[in-house]
C-alpha cells in the first residue's frame, strides 16, 4: 500500500447523497482478478451514455472539476461489500474521499486501499461543495498527522478522526496482513486457552 | 464472514455473521483473524402479531423505510419481540439478510426452539451427544434481561401493511397502498428528486394501478423453498399477465431440485413464469438476466438501486407474495384484496 502522509490539491464535487456502491462500479464490472483498471468504469453509467460517449452533465466530464479528493454527499458508499468502490476511486486518481457519513464497509475497504475516508459534519460538507462550486480552484489541505483538513482560502481548519492503527498503517504504507503475521504467537496462544463450542 | 455483504443472512442462527471486503479475506486467510473495532449495540423489536399478507420481507422492508438506509450505520443489530419470535427460520433469514440495506455491520435473532427445529438433523449438524452439548451452549446465546443497547427501536406490528419501494435506495419504502412522500428536508431534495426522476415517480404519488414489464422471484433475500413454495401456492390455476414477463430463480442448485421433486416447477410453467439458473441473476445482472433500460421490475431482491438490474432498470422491492400477485395482475394492487 502507498504511504499516505499529507496532500495538497483542488476537489470534486458530487452533492448526491447515499451513493451506492453499484454506482461507483457496477456488478458488470467485477470480473476481474487484479485490483488495476476499474477507473476508467469509476461511475460507469452516471459517466457514459449507452454508446461509451461521456455524458456532458456528469462533474468527472467537467473539466471545470479536477483533483485528487471526492467530495461527495452523505453516507457514501452503501451497498455491498465490494472493495472494488475504492479500486476503482483510487484508480482513477483519488486519494481522499470526503463525506459527511460513510458506510461501514465501504470505510474499511477504502483504507486497506489506501484511500482516506475523511468524515466532516453536515455544515462543513455543505460549505465545502459550495465552496468548490463557486471556485473550482480552491485547494484543500489534508493532513494525516496531525488529522486535520485545512482550506487555506477560508483560513480554517477542520480536525477529523481516525482509527489510531490505520492511521499508522496508511502513515507507513502497512496493510494489515503484516500486523496479523506478527502476532501469530499470541493467536497461537489465545487458540489453546480457548474452549471449543459450537 | 465472507466477501459478500448479505453474508447477515446467517443471523438467522444466532450467529454473528457479516460482510468483508477483499483485501479482509485475505487477513483471514493468511492469519484466521480480522481486525475489527466493536460495533455499537442496536436492538429492533417488532412486537405482536403480524396482519395477513404480510411477511418479514414487508417487516424488513418496513424497518429499513423507517431508519433509513444509513439509520443502522455502525451498528450490530439484534432483532427481538414476539412478531421476530414468530417468524419462520426462513423469515428470519430474510430479515437477517438485509440488516446492511439501513448500513448494519450484521443483524441476528437470539436462537431458540424455532432454530433448534430448523437445524436438528440437518447435513453438518452435531449429532447424537454433541447435539445436546450444542444445544445446551446454543442455548445460552440470548441477551441479559438487563442488557443495554446503544439504541432501541420499537415497532408494533400491526403498523406494517404490505411494502413497496418507490425509489433507488432500500429506505425508500412506503406500504403498498401509501402514497411517495411529497416533503423531504431540503439538504435531501436534490438526491430524491434524481431518485424520482429516474424511476418515473412524482412526488406525492399513488403507485396503485402502475403497469409492471418484469416480476422477478429470486436473490438471497427470497429464494429459499418455502419462497418458491408461497408463489406457487398462489399462482396455481392462474396465469401472469400477458405483458409480464415472470422470472423466477431458485436460490441454489437443491433448492432448484427440490422444486422440482415437489412439482413447483410445472406449476410455474403452467401459470408461464420461466424458472432461470440458480444463483445471483437479475438482483445484480451479472448473468445474462438483465432488466431493459427505462423497464419496471418488482422484485423479491434487497437492491434498487440505480443500474442494479441492467443499466436503466428500475427495481421496485417488494416480498414474494406480492411480487407473485403483481405478476398476475400486471400493475400494482393492494394485494390484500387478491390473497388466496
Amino acid at each position: 500500500m502507498e504511504k499516505f502522509q499529507t496532500l495538497r490539491t483542488t476537489a470534486v464535487p458530487l452533492p448526491l447523497e447515499n451513493i451506492d456502491t453499484d454506482q461507483i462500479i457496477p456488478a458488470r464490472f467485477l470480473k476481474a482478478t487484479t485490483r488495476e483498471g476499474f477507473g476508467t468504469n469509476l461511475f460507469c453509467d452516471w459517466r457514459y451514455q449507452a454508446d461509451g460517449s461521456p455524458r456532458a452533465g456528469f462533474v468527472l466530464n467537467n473539466p471545470r472539476y479536477q483533483g485528487l479528493i471526492l467530495v461527495a454527499g452523505k453516507n457514501f458508499g452503501c451497498g455491498s461489500s465490494r472493495e472494488h468502490a475504492a479500486w476503482a476511486l483510487y484508480d482513477a486518481g483519488f486519494r481522499v474521499v470526503i463525506s459527511s457519513y460513510f458506510a461501514d464497509i465501504f470505510r474499511g475497504n477504502a483504507l486497506n486501499t489506501g484511500l482516506l475516508p475523511l468524515q466532516v459534519s453536515d455544515e462543513v460538507l455543505a460549505r465545502l461543495l459550495a465552496g468548490i462550486e463557486a471556485d473550482p480552484h480552491l485547494a484543500l489541505v489534508v493532513d494525516l498527522p496531525s488529522q486535520t483538513l485545512a482550506v487555506p482560502a477560508w483560513g480554517e481548519s477542520f480536525g477529523f478522526d481516525i482509527d489510531p492503527y490505520k492511521k499508522e498503517c496508511l502513515l507507513n504504507g502497512y496493510d494489515d496482513i503484516d500486523f496479523l503475521v506478527n502476532q501469530k504467537p499470541a493467536i497461537e496462544a489465545f487458540e489453546k486457552q480457548r474452549a471449543w463450542t459450537w | 464472514m465472507c466477501g459478500d455483504s448479505h453474508t447477515s443472512t446467517h443471523g438467522a442462527f444466532g450467529a454473528v455473521a457479516f460482510g468483508i471486503g477483499t483485501s479482509q479475506v485475505a487477513q483471514v486467510m493468511a492469519s484466521q483473524c480480522l481486525l475489527l473495532s466493536r460495533p455499537k449495540r442496536m436492538r429492533i423489536s417488532v412486537e405482536g402479531e403480524l396482519r395477513p399478507g404480510v411477511t418479514a420481507k414487508d417487516l424488513i422492508l418496513y424497518v429499513i423505510a423507517q431508519l433509513g438506509t444509513g439509520g443502522a450505520t455502525g451498528y450490530f443489530v439484534e432483532y427481538a419481540g414476539s412478531a421476530v419470535r414468530s417468524l419462520s427460520m426462513e423469515g428470519r433469514m430474510t430479515v437477517c439478510n438485509m440488516s446492511i440495506e439501513m448500513g448494519a455491520r450484521g443483524g441476528l435473532i437470539a436462537p431458540d426452539s424455532t432454530t433448534l427445529a430448523y437445524v436438528e438433523g440437518r447435513p453438518f449438524a452435531p449429532k447424537g451427544t454433541a447435539w445436546h452439548d450444542a444445544v445446551a451452549y446454543w442455548q445460552t446465546l440470548y441477551s441479559d434481561a438487563d442488557a443495554t443497547f446503544e439504541a432501541e427501536h420499537t415497532f408494533a406490528a400491526a403498523d406494517i401493511t404490505p411494502m413497496i419501494t418507490y425509489g433507488t435506495n432500500p429506505g425508500m419504502g412506503i406500504a403498498l397502498t401509501g402514497h411517495v412522500p411529497s416533503e423531504v428536508p431540503a439538504a435531501e431534495a436534490e438526491s430524491f428528486d434524481k431518485s424520482l426522476r429516474y424511476m418515473g415517480f412524482e412526488r406525492g404519488e399513488s403507485l396503485l394501478g402502475k403497469q409492471i414489464d418484469y416480476v422477478f422471484i429470486g436473490s438471497c433475500t427470497n429464494s429459499r423453498i418455502e419462497d418458491l413454495r408461497a408463489v406457487a401456492a398462489y399462482v396455481q390455476g392462474k396465469q401472469k399477465a400477458g405483458h409480464v414477463e415472470a422470472i423466477i430463480v431458485p436460490g441454489s442448485k437443491l433448492v432448484e431440485q427440490q422444486a422440482i421433486a415437489e412439482g413447483i416447477d410445472k406449476i410455474f410453467a403452467a401459470a408461464g413464469f420461466e424458472l432461470r439458473e440458480p444463483g445471483c441473476s437479475a438482483c445484480l445482472a451479472m448473468n445474462e438476466d438483465k432488466i431493459p433500460a427505462g423497464a419496471y421490475c418488482v422484485a423479491t431482491s434487497n437492491r434498487n438501486f440505480e443500474g442494479r438490474q441492467g443499466p436503466g432498470s428500475r427495481t421496485l422491492l417488494a416480498s414474494p407474495l406480492v411480487a407473485a400477485i403483481t405478476a398476475v395482475q400486471g400493475r400494482i394492487v393492494d394485494i390484500t384484496q387478491y390473497l388466496n
